[in-house]
This record gives structure tokens, C-alpha cells and sequence, in this order.
């Protein structure tokens, strides 16, 4: 049997409580989905944008997945106390694949913003939601969106109209909890229309030792001149599989930050496909992960620079100590018409020792004729003349690595454009590379 | 202090000193002076324990440790320190955090509690007028973007940091004009002590006008060849090296 045959079956056994315990928005692509599904299948490992995945295996096990929304017992406000010291946010939680509507917080939006779950979000805005929910992440291409859109039944909307500011990021914590082994199909909307302003940073945590598998889509709408922030913050276990799609399309003038954090994982997949469709648009992707034991990260990106005068700036770096295996893969693709383009991408990656491994590939198709593309990918080790010049100052050779790592590492979070926030990562990043538990201080998750 | 006893040591395979002695004591300032490919930054990696080179014979006792026994790390905190002659760039790494790790890793290594924040910085604002170093310099990453000047101002505001014992000056001199060579020289003149002691390394009498050498040593081929007092640097710059080579029987 197919891989993806149990979820298939799954989907066609309990297609009516599915539908009925969604926000109905969510229903409407579903049967296209499991059309795509059927006629993709799960991607595999033969072929080449997943061959450093094995996406049958991942799925293969007997996850439990909560169908009928059964309250999950957990109070988020109990086991989750961020401590980014100097960050308020407007703070959500999703639990597994639900949002988490009871206690919630004070909220800082200003009027006619929108923060929270799908279904109130389709009570409230029941036109700008069925315009966006899954224009973005197209089912037909890839097996794993398709799943998750046949399959997800809440989501976490945020949508900010046009011209408006919103100064206090908000966080979303997703959380994982369960005694069985669980699945969870997630969804974050985020619509900026014309010239509004929002940052959004995602946490995901694990809270239990049982295996967690959860598809993520997020879609992000950038209107003419929005400007918006995506923080990705993955803190979670050696148990977790986690395959994320992040799918981005911008209007002129906007201006759109993605950077993707691993810290702690099992194995991740993380596909980021942003589209630059009005002149003048500006993206940044970048990410930084921090894998050892057996953890796995697999990053695939795909920029489209569609229209003139726009610029991506990409930097992925990686730090792999023991058996961790990590996989870049980067493509831009240059249309015809696309003149004075600017795609700039880097990819860094420190392998510490013999056995990890590190697999990179820039691809950039570029069809037009005056553009400024580069791509630059090194894979290596530590410095040993700054190791030893540091060394030669007192600094153990232990201590001097750590430093020279966390330095390594540093440049992806500069591009974090909330000092609080920033200041607490590279903190982060710090006690990662020391081996302490990279997770907030105040969360008892960890305790 | 220092008692450098028939020292050899290879660098890839290819002996480059051939049987080192030298002596400092507390409170001296040795010169090494000596031509191109004699060995001189040899001896000054080998003192300091980089791995590039491997000792074969000879010992090297410091302060009564036998220094070649010892990690770099443990080199350092036993009060040796090595003005390097090209330092390195360490993008992402700044001054202050630099500094203070190295700082922390002496005080640990004396039985001393980590220095305060208050009390770091204050350090730093002392240590960094000693060199006129710029407190923009401070706050960026180790030497990157640095000027030639400003990396070997760098090198000598770490050594007022770290206090050693003894201190090398490999080539300090190179690539520094006229005021930053001033600046640098009443840098380390500042810092001397009839306790510590220092090696300089260098091709110009012109750094010796302002650090007075009490001793000045010609490396030649891998061994010290001749021995004097200051004098024998300004007999150096006005003669060169040939009449040395001359007194050792080669053409």
C-alpha cells in the first residue's frame, strides 16, 4: 500500500465530520485536493527536489489525528511562558492543529485587524477569506500541500487592512501535545493589504515525548507597499517531524522578511516559495539551523522574480555536528521580462565532524538579459587561525569554537528586525551550542 | 623567567631552528633581530604552542613549568602573550565579547570570580587610551575591517588587558607609519615592569629608539649567532647582515 493510501482512506471515511468540525472555507478545495493527491501521491525520494527526504517513511507510521476537535487537555497559558524579556506580543496558541479561542489575551491591534482562528475569522471577514484561503499554496504540485489541505480543519488567520500599523508583533505558539503518537495539519492565512505593517513570529514547541507529525502550509498575501515580518522559530524535539510549506506573493513596493530558525528538531522539511509579481518588491529569506545527534533539516526555496526592478536577498546557514545531515537546495527563477532584477543567495554550512553531512544545490534560471544574479555555497569547518589566535589569548579551544559558531550563525539573526527578539536568539543560539536546552527560560515545557 | 634550551622545531618537515638558547630574565627587553627566513617567527609560534610547528629536541622552562608541555590556552594564562605579526580576522566575534572571554579564562585560571560589567568596561576605556585605540574599534568584530595600524594597536591594547609576564612583539613594527610606531612603542613602554619581560622581534633599529633593548640577539639559520648589547642593532642597520655572515666563515 501506497504511503499516502491510509490518509486517502482516512479522508474518504470521515469526509462529513472533517467538514463539519472546519471553518466550511477550508472545505471548499478540499476535493480538488484529494483529486491531487491521488494523482501525485507522496513525493518521492527519486525524485530530485526530495531526495534527501524520505516523505513515505515520515507518513508511514499510525498517527492519531483529532477529526472530531476533542478538547486537548492543556491550559497553553500553564506550560507556556515566553521569555523574551522586552518582547510584548499580542500572544495565540494553537494546540496541535486547533487554535486555542478560550483566555484570550488582551489584545494591542488596532481596529479592523484581525488576529486569531479561521472560523471567526470566516464569520467575520467571509469574503476576504474564501479570496485568499489557498490561492497561494497550490495543491497540484506537491502531494504534502495537497494532504494537508484535504485534511486541516483550523488555521490561524491574520489579516491587516489597508494603511494599517500594527506595532506589537504577535506570536503565535504552536504547541504539541499528546499521549499517542499524533498528527496535526496546520494553516497560518496572513493577509497585509495596500501599505499596512505587521511582524509575526511562530514558535513551534513539543511538550511530549511521543512522535508528532505535523504538515504546516502558510500563505502570505503582501499587498502594494505591506510590509511584514515572518519569524519561524522551530524549538522542538528529536521526536517530531515537521513539513512546512511557506508560500509568498507580493505586490509592488512590499517588502516581505522570512527567516527560519531550527533550533531543535527531528527531521524538518522546509519549502519557501516566494513570488515577486509588482515591480519594485523586496524579499528576504533567510534561515539558520543548528543540528546534531540524528536531526535532519531539509531546505528547498524557490524565488520567482516574475516582474522588473525587484530584489531577493537569500542566506541559509547551517552548523551540523555529529551524525545531522541538512540539505539546501536554492532556486531562482529570472522571467523573461524580468529586467534589472537583483538576486543575491548564499548558502554557509559548518560540518563539525566526519559523519555529518551537508548537501547544497544552487539552481538560477534566469530568462532575461540585465540582471544581477549571484549565488555562493561553501561547506567547511571552523577557522583553525582564529582558533588558535583565540586560543593564544586564554580562550580553550572548546569555548573558541563555541564562540566562533555562535559568531558563524550570527549574521542570519541580524537580519531579525525586533532587538528584543534578536538579542534573545543570539542568547539562544548560545546555550544551543552549549548543549543547555534552547528553550525560554520562564516555559515549563522544559522544566 | 624564560630558559630556552636547545630548541629545534619543523615546519613541515623542514628543521628551521637548529638549536635555540636564550635566557630572559624578569624586568629585560630582548631584540631578536636577524634576516629574512632565519627563523625568528619560528621561534615566536613555537613559544607560543602553534600547531603548525613540531618541536623535535630542547626544552623550554617558564617561570619553572616546562612550557612545551602546555596547551596555547594554558601558555597564555600562564603570562605569556604573542603580539602577532599578521592578526587574525574573526568576523562576528567582537572586541568586548572576545575580551572578556579571554579576560574571565585568566581570572578562572587564578582562582577569581568573572570581572563585572561595570568593571570590564571600565577596563576596556583604560587599557584602550594606553593604545589610542577608538572605541568604535572596540565594539566591531576582532580585527576585521581593521587597518594594518589598527590591528598591531589592537595586539598591544590586548597585551594591556592580559598583563602578561612575558611578552613577544613579532614585527610589531611592520606596516606602521611613523606615529602609529610611536604610539605602539610607548604603548608596550607603558607596560613594563620590572616583573615582566619582553622579546622583540624585529628587522629595524627603528622600533629599538623607542622600546630599549638590554640585550640584542642575530638569528641566523635557525641558531643565535651573536649576542650584545644595544649597540649591536645600530651596527646592524648602518652594516646590514653580510659582515655577520662573513664572521661565520661564508661568503
Amino acid at each position: 500500500m501506497k504511503a499516502e493510501q491510509q490518509y486517502i482512506d482516512l479522508f474518504t471515511h470521515y469526509e462529513d465530520l472533517i467538514c463539519r468540525h472546519a471553518a466550511s472555507v477550508m472545505n471548499a478545495p478540499r476535493a480538488k485536493a484529494l483529486a491531487d493527491l491521488e494523482r501525485l501521491g507522496f513525493p518521492q525520494v527519486k525524485s530530485e527536489d526530495y531526495k534527501y527526504t524520505d516523505v513515505a517513511q515520515a507518513f508511514a507510521p499510525d498517527y492519531g489525528v483529532n477529526i472530531n476537535r476533542l478538547d486537548i487537555p492543556v491550559n497553553p497559558y500553564d506550560v507556556f511562558r515566553c521569555d523574551v524579556p522586552n518582547l510584548s506580543t499580542s500572544l495565540y496558541f494553537v494546540v496541535n492543529d486547533t487554535f486555542y479561542g478560550k483566555m484570550l489575551p488582551k489584545a494591542y491591534l488596532p481596529e479592523g485587524v484581525y488576529a486569531g482562528g479561521m472560523r471567526t475569522f470566516m464569520e467575520k471577514y467571509p469574503e476576504v477569506a474564501s479570496r485568499y484561503y489557498g490561492k497561494a499554496a497550490p495543491t497540484g504540485k506537491d502531494g504534502i500541500i495537497a494532504l494537508n489541505t484535504m485534511l486541516a480543519q483550523d488555521g490561524f488567520v491574520v489579516y491587516v487592512p489597508e494603511g494599517v500599523v500594527v506595532e506589537r508583533p504577535i506570536q503565535l505558539v504552536n504547541i504539541f501535545r499528546s499521549d499517542v503518537d499524533t498528527m496535526a495539519n496546520r494553516r497560518i492565512l496572513v493577509i497585509m493589504e495596500a501599505r499596512s505593517v505587521a511582524k509575526l513570529l511562530v514558535c513551534d514547541h513539543s511538550i511530549d515525548d511521543v512522535k508528532f507529525l505535523a504538515t504546516q502550509v502558510v500563505e502570505i498575501f503582501a499587498g502594494e507597499g505591506a510590509l511584514f515580518d515572518y519569524y519561524d522559530l522551530e524549538e522542538s524535539s528529536v521526536s517530531t517531524t515537521r513539513f512546512a510549506s511557506v508560500h509568498v506573493k507580493q505586490e509592488a513596493g512590499s517588502n516581505v522578511l522570512v527567516n527560519g530558525i531550527t533550533l531543535n528538531n527531528g527531521l524538518t522539511r522546509n519549502n519557501y516559495y516566494i513570488e515577486l509579481n509588482g515591480e519594485q518588491a523586496e524579499a528576504t529569506l533567510c534561515g539558520m539551523s543548528i543540528l546534531d545527534k540524528e536531526q535532519q533539516l531539509d531546505t528547498y526555496s524557490h524565488i520567482t522574480h516574475a516582474v522588473p526592478h525587484c530584489t531577493s536577498n537569500e542566506l541559509f546557514k547551517n552548523v551540523l555536528d555529529d551524525h545531522a545531515v541538512g540539505a539546501f537546495s536554492g532556486r531562482i527563477l529570472v522571467k523573461e521580462d524580468a529586467q534589472k532584477t537583483a538576486a543575491y543567495q548564499t548558502n554557509r554550512n559548518l560540518c563539525a565532524t566526519r559523519e555529518a553531512r551537508m548537501y547544497s544545490k544552487p539552481q538560477l534560471e534566469i530568462y532575461a538579459d540585465d540582471v544581477k544574479c549571484s549565488h555562493g555555497m561553501t561547506t567547511g569547518q571552523l577557522d583553525e587561525n582564529a582558533l588558535f589566535y583565540m586560543q593564544s589569548r586564554g580562550i580553550p579551544r572548546d569555548e573558541a569554537r563555541m564562540l566562533l559558531s555562535v559568531a558563524f550563525t550570527s549574521d542570519v539573526i541580524d537580519y531579525v528586525r525586533l532587538d528584543a527578539l534578536k538579542d534573545r536568539l543570539h542568547k539562544l543560539v548560545e546555550k544551543r551550542f552549549r548543549g543547555e536546552l534552547a528553550r525560554c527560560a520562564g516555559c515549563r515545557i522544559c522544566k | 623567567m624564560l630558559e630556552i634550551k636547545n630548541l629545534h622545531a619543523n615546519v613541515n618537515g623542514k628543521e628551521i631552528l637548529k638549536g635555540i638558547n636564550l635566557s630572559v630574565k624578569a624586568g629585560e627587553v630582548h631584540a631578536i633581530m636577524g634576516p629574512n627566513g632565519s627563523g625568528k617567527s619560528t621561534l615566536s609560534s613555537v613559544l607560543v604552542g602553534n600547531p603548525a610547528f613540531e618541536v623535535t629536541e630542547g626544552e623550554v622552562i617558564f617561570n619553572g613549568k616546562n612550557l612545551l608541555d602546555l596547551e596555547p590556552e594554558d601558555r597564555s594564562r600562564e603570562g605569556i602573550f604573542l603580539s602577532f605579526q599578521y592578526p587574525v580576522e574573526i568576523p562576528g566575534v567582537s572586541m568586548v565579547n572576545f575580551m572578556r572571554a579571554a579576560l574571565n579564562e585568566h581570572r578562572k585560571y587564578k582562582g577569581l570570580e568573572p570581572v563585572s560589567a561595570t568593571d570590564f568596561l571600565k577596563l576596556m576605556r583604560e587599557k584602550r587610551a594606553i593604545v589610542e585605540l577608538d572605541n568604535k574599534l572596540a565594539s566591531r568584530s576582532v580585527n576585521e575591517g581593521f587597518s594594518g595600524g589598527e590591528k598591531k594597536r589592537n595586539e598591544i591594547f590586548q597585551m594591556a588587558m592580559l598583563e602578561p609576564k612575558l611578552a613577544i612583539l613579532d614585527e610589531t613594527d611592520s606596516g606602521l607609519d611613523i606615529d602609529a610606531l610611536r604610539i605602539v612603542a610607548n604603548g608596550v613602554n607603558q607596560l613594563r615592569t620590572p616583573e615582566n619581560a619582553a622579546i622583540v622581534i624585529t628587522h629595524y633599529q627603528r622600533l629599538l629608539d623607542y622600546i630599549k633593548p638590554d640585550v640584542v640577539h642575530v638569528l641566523y639559520k635557525g641558531r643565535i649567532v651573536k649576542t650584545a648589547g644595544p649597540e649591536l642593532a645600530l651596527e646592524l642597520e648602518e652594516k646590514g647582515y653580510d659582515w655577520i655572515k662573513k664572521e661565520m666563515g661564508e661568503e
